[in-house]
């Protein structure tokens, strides 16, 4: 750099030096941040174009008709919301991930605290078994469980025979269906609770439960008193940000059931896509999409609370 | 060669908080001065604004003659020690006292040749190969003067370079690198919180106290001719015991009455000296190892008193004793050999000699 | 553990509560029992697709469509629904473009995260706090919400059933992510690292390269594995963009391209997918320790 070559010029004496030049640092400081901003560009790029910007031109699009000719203000809302199936796709959605999110947390917590109890030299093996569900991408595993809920040929009926039970029609029927898109979510969701509670019950200090003991606590007031208030957070954060990803789940949904039977399994993933892109009525499409924004918005801000607080707390 | 002034130096934080408000100081080629002063004074403050780590807000300071407020670290020619070593993990030893040099494209055998150089000084020379996570910290502190070392620079900065050691590893450490310096002769501006760390250091000590300098002088001029409270509280361990006295004439000489009644004669030579005080309420400052058992009597300006001792503590060469007077705590450094009794009045004598005469408002040694 | 040398340190003298000591060392066998038997159920829950999806890929179709097997075991194990599907058919095409796809994402996320990590996590600039908190935002943003308008963009821009296209798209779902956890990483290097830097004369962009870098390393694995993981995965991007065999990759591609009416060929289905799970489930074996360390870093302290 140009300031490089100052200390080659002769030095001259103290008193011979000028009232300081102010703020050459200070000009450097300002490339620094110039600097800075230059390496965020390519992030700026990304998430103003291919996120922010998608994001208005889906609010655009949502207000025009179906051939994309007209203005219709908020008609493609409103039309959502007068159909029965649009208020059945509200309805299962919420089932969906409240009920997947639940499941996932409390096998999660379980499991993390059996693995915890392990000693720590077979923790690491059976954490590896227990984690394959949610290293198998999830378009991939839940081809086997659709072959596993087959009509004709389900393995899960073929044991339910073997004990004398009626076979089930996994996917065929209403209830069932939903039942069987939870369970695969859950299946698919539940290590990611798993190693998050793992790692935050490794980091809950020993002598806290040493001191417990001493104080006469018994392993459920333990985990009343000492685990569960340590961890608070972090479920707090785990099961709003699953609430988030569960809440607008497609892979499992469109391949397990694709909506169906009578549209009894749709959520609002695949019920946008099934109307946008198959249906092609993209404005359509793009409403049914935006009426997950208000959902999400509000628990990514309770995401960003705890997070928050704990990043501060961490600093602290 | 280089020396290092700084002229009308302020630092001021965004925020407002003006940790250095406007110090002078000048240090000579080849000197080691060290800044000492509690946490928060602006040590590190100052120190970061000559390797330029921090920006100037006002005043200036030069290398060698030369003004360096608008020159970048790099281009300053100063090596910096840092509290925590900031060794870089991924590199070996070696790597870690090359990177330097590298970066300035040296030639390859000059790095060798410095970086073995270095390592002899140092005796860290088959450490090379290691990573800093596997050394102990006195291994690490070693690396990081290599580091400095190496580079031969004009300056030599060190921030607290001792903190994070265990006492016994600390005398250690500040011996080499007294050591070093005596072998290198770089300038040096050490930074600590320790003042018998900066009385062993230094060729000269500055004391900073929030923000400007309190007294620049050789450990020696310090300890026996502290130019203000503060200095005379922070030099010297166990502190100067300073009582509110009253400054009285009588029949030509000067008293000091102490609480509790206790009089001591001001010594003659001081008289004019402190007549401007007299009459008024002063401090009366003096080190616990001028307050001993009665002893040397017979030598001028040695006074007795007698008080009860509260608290004592055997040290094994010396014991002290802490005693109140009407609610001041004083502290006397006793012979071990000398019978001491908890709440016992037992004499002491005072060496006036040694005495310190304080403003209370001003907080002047006079 | 130490909970039972607590207990014992404290219950040693008195005789009635050395009896405690042994029920406590009861208790804690009982609960080691009760988490083994909680294990097994759970371990046989998860593993029981991959275990189906093994046996199916190995046996001949004549095998599956006899309903009087038992469809959990294989009787007579072959690999022709493997050998067919790497010999005919569109399954190694699809592999080559999910392998494409993946690396060119992974390695275009990293260098957008790993400098705009760098620019905030070490230099403060005007609406940089701003910035990183727009990051984590945009990684709790699904792609659900936005493949709509993206489907006309994409369209516009000439690239639909283009697989390109999905080089451009993936990173919207990875850069925040890895941006964010690079940034967690970077913050951790304590800043005297970078001043010892400075003055050993380093610039900006040695700064990053032979300081960051190297010392974030396990961060920047972590976050390669997740571009990886998430690319791989990706189902809804080529479902709405990719029609044609030839740009399709493998999520899709085992599907659309094995279901002819109302045949499902469930062993080279089978087959075509463990060859897919493959890829991750290695990655996972060698690295998994990485990997759950980058993300639980925000759930343990330190
Ligand atoms: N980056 C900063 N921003 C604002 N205030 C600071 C900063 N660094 C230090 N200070 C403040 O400046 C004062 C002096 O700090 P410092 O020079 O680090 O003291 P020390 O003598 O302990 O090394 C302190 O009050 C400190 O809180
Ligand atoms: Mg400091």
């Amino acid at each position: 750099m140009a300031d490089g070559n100052v200390l080659a010029a002769p030095a001259p004496a103290p008193a011979a030096v000028a009232p300081a030049r102010p703020g050459a640092l200070r000009r450097l400081a300002r490339r620094r941040s110039t600097l800075a901003f230059v390496l965020t560009v390519p992030l700026l790029t990304v998430i103003g174009g291919l996120v922010v910007w998608p994001f208005f031109y889906a609010i655009y699009l949502s207000m025009l008709n179906k051939r994309m000719t007209r203005f219709v203000g908020l008609d493609n809302f409103a039309f959502l919301l007068s159909r029965e199936t649009f208020q059945l796709v509200i309805m299962q959605s919420v089932i969906f991930a409240v009920g997947a999110v639940v499941a996932k947390a409390l096998i999660g917590f379980i499991l993390a605290h059996v693995l915890h109890a392990l000693p720590a030299k077979g923790q690491r093996k059976w954490r590896g078994m227990l984690l394959v569900p949610w290293v198998i991408p999830p378009a991939i595993s839940t081809l086997a469980w659709w072959w596993l809920f087959d009509p004709s040929y389900s393995a899960i009926n073929w044991m339910l025979m073997g004990i004398g039970a009626p076979p089930v029609a996994w996917l065929g029927e209403p209830g069932w269906a939903r039942f069987a898109v939870i369970l695969v979510n859950v299946w698919y969701g539940a290590p990611f609770f798993m190693i998050m509670y793992l790692a935050a019950l490794k980091s809950v200090p020993d002598q806290l439960y040493e001191a417990a003991a001493i104080d006469g606590a018994t392993g459920w007031q333990k985990l009343r008193y000492v685990t569960v208030p340590m961890m608070k957070n972090i479920i707090a954060i785990t099961v709003l940000f699953s609430l988030i990803v569960t809440f607008a789940n497609f892979d499992i949904v469109r391949i397990l059931t694709n909506g169906g039977p009578q549209d009894r399994t749709h959520i609002f993933g695949t019920y946008a896509f099934q109307v946008g892109i198959q249906s092609g009525d993209i404005p359509l499409g793009a409403a049914v999409s935006l009426f997950m924004f208000p959902v999400l918005a509000l628990l990514a801000v309770f995401v960003l609370r705890d997070v928050t607080r704990r990043s501060r707390e961490m600093a602290g | 060669m280089a020396q290092v002034s700084l002229r009308r130096v302020v630092k001021e934080y965004e925020g407002g908080v003006q940790a250095v408000k406007g110090i002078d100081l000048e240090i000579a080629d080849e000197e080691f001065v060290v800044l000492v002063g509690p946490s928060g004074c602006g040590k590190s403050t100052t120190l970061r604004m000559i390797a330029g780590l921090e920006e100037i807000s006002s005043g200036e300071i030069a290398i060698g003659g030369m003004v360096v407020n608008d020159i970048p670290p790099r281009d300053r020619d100063i090596a910096m020690v840092f509290q925590n070593y900031a060794l870089y993990p991924h590199m070996t030893v070696y790597e870690n006292m090359a990177f330097g040099l590298t970066l300035r494209r040296f030639p390859k055998d000059e790095i060798r040749r410095r970086v073995e150089n270095a390592a002899r000084i140092l005796d860290i020379g088959e450490l090379l190969d290691r990573k800093p996570k596997a050394l102990s910290g006195g291994q690490r502190q070693r690396v990081a003067m290599g580091r400095a070392i190496v580079r031969d620079p004009k300056v030599f900065l060190f921030d607290e370079p001792l903190s994070n050691l265990d006492a016994k590893l600390r005398v250690q450490m500040r011996v080499e690198i007294k050591k070093v310096h005596q072998t290198v002769r770089t300038t040096t501006v050490y930074v600590t919180h320790d003042q018998v760390e900066a009385m062993t250091l230094a060729d000269r000590v500055v004391v900073m106290n929030q923000g400007i300098i309190e007294q620049v002088g050789t450990p020696q001029e310090l300890y026996h001719r502290p130019a203000t409270r503060f200095v005379a509280g922070f030099i010297g361990s166990p502190a100067m015991n300073m009582i509110p006295a009253r400054l009285e004439n009588g029949a030509g000489a000067l008293r000091l009455r102490l609480p509790g009644d206790i009089v001591l004669p001001v010594p003659a030579e001081r008289t004019q000296r402190y007549a401007p005080l007299a009459g008024g309420e002063v401090l009366f400052g003096i080190r616990p190892e001028h307050l001993t058992e009665p002893k040397n009597l017979d030598r001028p300006n040695i006074a007795t008193f007698e008080a009860a001792p509260e608290v004592i503590e055997p040290l094994g060469m010396e014991t002290l004793v802490i005693f109140s007077l009407q609610g001041n705590e004083v502290t006397a450094r006793l012979d071990p050999a000398v019978p001491a009794e908890r709440g016992r009045k037992m004499p002491f004598a005072a060496d006036l000699n040694q005495m310190h005469l304080i403003e209370p408002r001003t907080g002047r040694v006079l | 553990m130490s909970v039972t040398a607590a207990a014992e340190a404290t219950a040693a003298p008195a005789a009635p509560l050395y009896r405690k000591v042994g029920s406590i060392r009861r208790e804690r066998r009982w609960a080691l029992i009760g988490a083994y038997v909680a294990l097994a159920v759970f371990v046989v829950f998860f593993l029981t697709p991959p275990f189906h999806m093994l046996m199916t890929s190995l046996k001949s179709s004549a095998e599956i469509a006899d309903l009087s097997n038992n469809p959990w075991i294989v009787q007579s194990p072959t690999l022709e629904n493997y050998w067919a599907l790497l010999n005919h058919g569109s399954y190694p095409r699809h592999f080559l473009n999910s392998v494409i796809v993946t690396l060119s994402t992974v390695a275009i996320t990293m260098v957008i995260s790993l400098l705009a990590a760098f620019a905030l996590a070490r230099m403060r600039f005007w609406g940089s706090a701003t910035l990183a908190t727009g990051v984590f935002l945009t990684y709790l943003v699904p792609e659900t919400l936005l493949f709509i308008p993206l489907f006309q963009t994409i369209g516009s821009l000439g690239l639909y059933n283009n697989l390109w296209a999905m080089v451009l798209l993936y990173p919207t779902i990875t850069v925040p992510f890895c941006t964010w956890i690079m940034i967690g990483y970077f913050s951790s290097i304590p800043k005297e690292l970078d001043e010892a830097a400075l003055i050993d004369g380093a610039n900006h962009f040695q700064m990053l390269w032979k300081i960051f870098i190297p010392v974030a390393l396990p961060g920047i694995l972590a976050a390669t594995i997740f571009a990886f993981t998430v690319s791989w995965a990706q189902f809804l991007y080529p479902m709405v963009f990719l029609v044609s065999s030839e740009q399709m990759v493998l999520t899709v591609g085992i599907v659309s391209d094995l279901i002819r009416g109302d045949t499902f060929q469930w062993g080279m289905i089978m087959a075509g997918a463990i060859m897919a799970a493959l890829p991750p489930l290695l990655i996972y074996a060698f690295l998994m320790d990485y990997y759950i360390a980058g993300l639980t870093a925000g759930a343990t302290k330190g």
